[in-house]
């Protein structure tokens, strides 16, 4: 049940065209993962809010087939 | 979720100023993030009720809806959702948890 990177890079695309996405596999084991995503689309919007948009782009396999996701969102002027 | 978990979640979260939910219980986390989350209470000395989902399925299905959140561990200040694991960690690193506490008036100790 695992995902690849890249399927989690473009399920994120898709709904956020605008972001710069890098994920990171964390143990080699496709099953651990970190994501740093910078959006436009994210600013005005509380961390909450931010992260609920990259689950929504997830469509429900967070917590799924997706076990273990570390999530970083920030605009493009707030990076860090 | 059945209405007997939802008034289970409201009141633990009105009960205990500061609530976690999480996998195994403080002394024993089950999940790397939930340990992690437990570190940095303990850590900023904070007094914190906690519940562990694993044993309770539907508690576990129930909280995820109640904070329309799709992971554990999941922290409440006040009864408001502050996040899960990661935001935490970057709240607690950048000194805003420390700050949110201060402001809602939980004890804490002072940091370093």
């Amino acid at each position: 049940m695992a995902m690849s990177a890249a399927e989690i890079e473009t399920l994120i695309r898709a709904a956020l065209p605008d972001a710069r996405v890098s994920v990171e596999d964390l143990a080699g084991d496709g099953d651990h993962y970190a994501a740093q995503i910078v959006s436009e689309s994210f600013r005005g919007r509380s961390r909450i809010q931010q992260h609920q948009m990259v689950f929504q782009a997830l469509g429900g396999r967070m917590g799924g087939a997706l076990h273990a996701l570390a999530l970083k969102t920030s605009v493009p002027d707030e990076e860090t | 979720m059945s209405d007997a978990t939802t008034t289970r979640i409201e009141r633990e979260i009105t009960d205990n100023t500061v609530m976690l939910y999480m996998k195994g219980n403080p002394r024993f986390p089950q999940c790397g993030f939930s340990a992690r989350v437990v570190q940095i209470l303990t850590h900023l000395g904070v007094q914190f009720g906690s519940a562990n989902v694993l044993e309770d399925a539907s508690l576990r299905e129930g909280i995820k809806q109640f904070s329309n959140w799709p992971t554990v561990p999941q922290l409440y200040v006040k009864g408001e959702f502050i996040g899960g694991c990661d935001i935490v960690t970057e709240m607690f690193q950048s000194g805003e948890l420390e700050t949110l506490l201060a402001e809602k008036g939980v004890p804490h100790s002072a940091s370093a």
